[in-house]
């Protein structure tokens, strides 16, 4: 049996915010009569995520994705439910428990601005009390899996967001948590230097087998990354389960390109998406999937032919739109 | 604890080495970081502190020339022990600041207090550590800036080696009772933000209770009874007599015990604010 390190049961957070009215009048009732609305951020998602387990954890804006992280590394007190990271109730904040874990926020910052990262990386040895081998072990380990070589002696100040990003990440691992909680950080960083970070974190997890749970906006970042995704929605879990799975449950087409050997008119199989000379895209039933191909494959001279799931973007959205709550 | 937690982690220095140890450096370390960041802003620093020179010159002047009116002393400081007052008074103006309880607000806002709440430390040393790593540098810039007020108004100062360790201690003592007063008034955000005020009217009663205007010597005898009962005097006025004078030996152990009451008083209040602060903040805020 896999040990579960991440153990979430019913957990939520209500926020109680003030509201008013516009106007003046409103403004001085508030003076003396406050009124407050509660905001349901996080309603109450039970899942778990064993060792080594690399999560994608999904939803639009304002679907509950920090809060639920900011309760796992215990910058929030959730208002019901519990959880156990590590065995640890995080909101307690034990030592032993934030020298285990790493939380990454794409927008937050840790290195002294003004200095090299290598002096940010000593503070960092200095509060977690690394001893000195194994923490220059991992920092040398770290310079070179993020190729920060002939960037850690320039004051951070002087590095671009991406080489920035890059810097946050290792000193955010020289600690060599097991758990990473990673708040979106390939935020704002060009194509290639999400790519250096993806292929980054897939070798990190290999080597340590630390648990990863990651939020993001890119699906390239979940598709290089995690076998499971969980999808949360107005602070409810909508899916828990292989990416893979994901396209079965909310994308009820598939999309079907073929290629004759010469044009031909394939409506009568499909809606045609797109059409290139003797190469068609078509959007089918994912149920009638097999039918349509079986159909094509004896009507036409077919060159190639490919079946794939709609673009996990697409997916994701039709995810979003729906209604339907994982029970 | 699970077993999953204890294995496979790595062996830390602070299990062999004790936590005083790794307490020490720590605090090494954040001051040498805020020195390497001091160095960088040197100059900036040096206009910092030349304009901080010029509040004690108008004190100086204006007093020592009452002074000179009424003879020669006002209640028995001359226009040379002002000189002196005011010239010490440069130093321990630099060694009482500390992070700002505006910046509290800030600090909340911009997220920087959720990243230090997921590292395993307490953020006040985050504050003692570097601050004090830059009063190391403010005290080598304030060397030549001594010496030129030195020049220029000629201080009365002949203090014995008693009074030199105890103002050695004393700065760094008020260093400490500054910090954690500030911290708790700045802590106040927590709860609301709209705090100005309350930070305008401890100032003010600082500014007058201190030393910092005038030396406490020369206010009424019921501002002196007051200023007892306050932590103030023990971040301005003590350090700074204590090396001026005149004092005896028994009020420098005094003012030195009295000091560390206000150090274990501010501990106590930090910790009592913090640990209800953090839990109105991670309702809230995170």
């Amino acid at each position: 049996m896999v040990d579960d390190v991440i153990r979430v049961d019913g957990l939520g957070k209500v926020f109680e915010v003030p509201v008013r009215d516009p106007g003046l009048a409103a403004a001085a009732k508030s003076l003396v009569k406050r009124r407050r609305r509660e905001v349901t951020a996080v309603g109450a998602v039970s899942f778990s995520i064993a060792a080594g387990e690399v999560v994608g954890f999904l939803g639009p804006n304002g679907a509950g994705k920090t809060t639920t992280l900011k309760m796992l590394s215990g910058l929030l007190h959730p208002s019901h439910g519990d959880c156990r990271v590590l065995g640890f109730q995080p909101w307690r904040r034990e030592r032993d428990y934030l020298q285990r874990i790493t939380l990454v926020m794409g927008n937050r910052n840790q290195l002294q601005w003004d200095l090299p990262a290598l002096d940010s990386f000593q503070l960092t040895r200095a509060i977690y009390r690394l001893p000195e081998r194994p923490f220059l072990a991992q920092r040398d380990e770290l310079i070179e899996l993020l190729d920060l070589g002939p960037l850690v002696d320039k004051p951070v100040r002087n590095l671009s967001l991406g080489e920035r990003m890059k810097a946050e990440i290792a000193n955010s691992l020289l600690h060599r948590p097991k758990v990473l909680f990673l708040d979106e950080p390939t935020l704002g960083l060009d194509v290639t230097m999400q790519r250096r970070i993806r292929s980054f974190l897939a070798d990190y997890n290999q080597r340590h087998g630390a648990s990863v749970m990651l939020t993001t906006h890119y699906m390239a970042d979940v598709e290089a990354l995690c076998e499971r995704v969980i999808v949360i929605h107005h602070g409810a879990i909508l899916f828990d389960g292989p990416l893979r799975d994901l396209a079965e449950r909310f994308a009820s087409h598939k999309t079907l390109v073929v290629t004759l050997d010469e044009p031909a008119d394939l409506s009568a199989f499909g809606q045609v998406m797109e059409q290139t000379g003797a190469r068609t895209t078509l959007r089918i039933e994912r149920s009638r999937t097999a039918v349509v191909t079986a159909q094509l494959l004896s009507e036409h001279d077919v060159r190639d032919l490919t079946v794939e799931d709609p673009p996990i973007d697409d997916v994701i959205e039709l995810a979003f739109a729906s209604g339907a709550v994982e029970q | 604890m699970s077993d999953l937690a204890v294995a496979g982690e790595v062996d830390r220095l602070g299990e062999r080495e004790g936590r005083v140890r790794s307490m020490v450096r720590l605090y090494a370390t954040l001051a040498r970081v805020s020195m390497m960041e001091q160095f960088q802003y040197r100059a900036a620093n040096y206009f910092y502190m030349v304009g901080m020179v010029i509040e004690p010159v108008i004190y100086l002047v204006v007093w020592s020339t009452i002074a000179r009116q009424q003879g020669g002393s006002v209640d028995g400081y001359t226009a040379g022990t002002f000189a002196a007052y005011y010239i010490v008074w440069t130093l321990v103006r630099n060694m009482n600041i500390v992070f700002t309880p505006f910046g509290w607000e800030e600090r909340i806002r911009e997220g920087q207090l959720s990243a230090q709440l997921v590292r395993p430390i307490h953020p006040i040393h985050y504050d003692l550590g570097s601050f004090a790593g830059w009063k190391v540098v403010v005290i080598l810039l304030w060397i030549p800036i001594a010496a030129v007020l030195t020049l220029v108004f000629e201080p009365e100062l002949d203090p014995t080696v008693a009074q030199i360790a105890t103002f050695a201690v004393a700065i760094w003592g008020a260093y400490l009772i500054r910090s954690l007063l500030l911290w708790m008034l700045g802590m106040i955000t927590f709860w609301t933000t709209r705090v100005t005020a309350i930070f305008e009217v401890y100032f003010a009663l600082e500014l007058l209770l201190s030393g910092r205007l005038l030396p406490i010597g020369l206010m009424p005898g019921w501002v002196q009874d007051l200023a007892n009962y306050l932590p103030f005097e023990s971040t301005f006025g003590f350090p700074i007599t204590s090396l001026v004078g005149p004092i005896t030996n028994r009020e420098l152990v005094e003012g030195l015990l009295r000091q560390a009451a206000w150090i274990a008083i501010g501990a106590i209040g930090v910790n009592l604010m913090w640990r209800r602060g953090v839990k109105a903040y991670t309702a809230v805020n995170g």
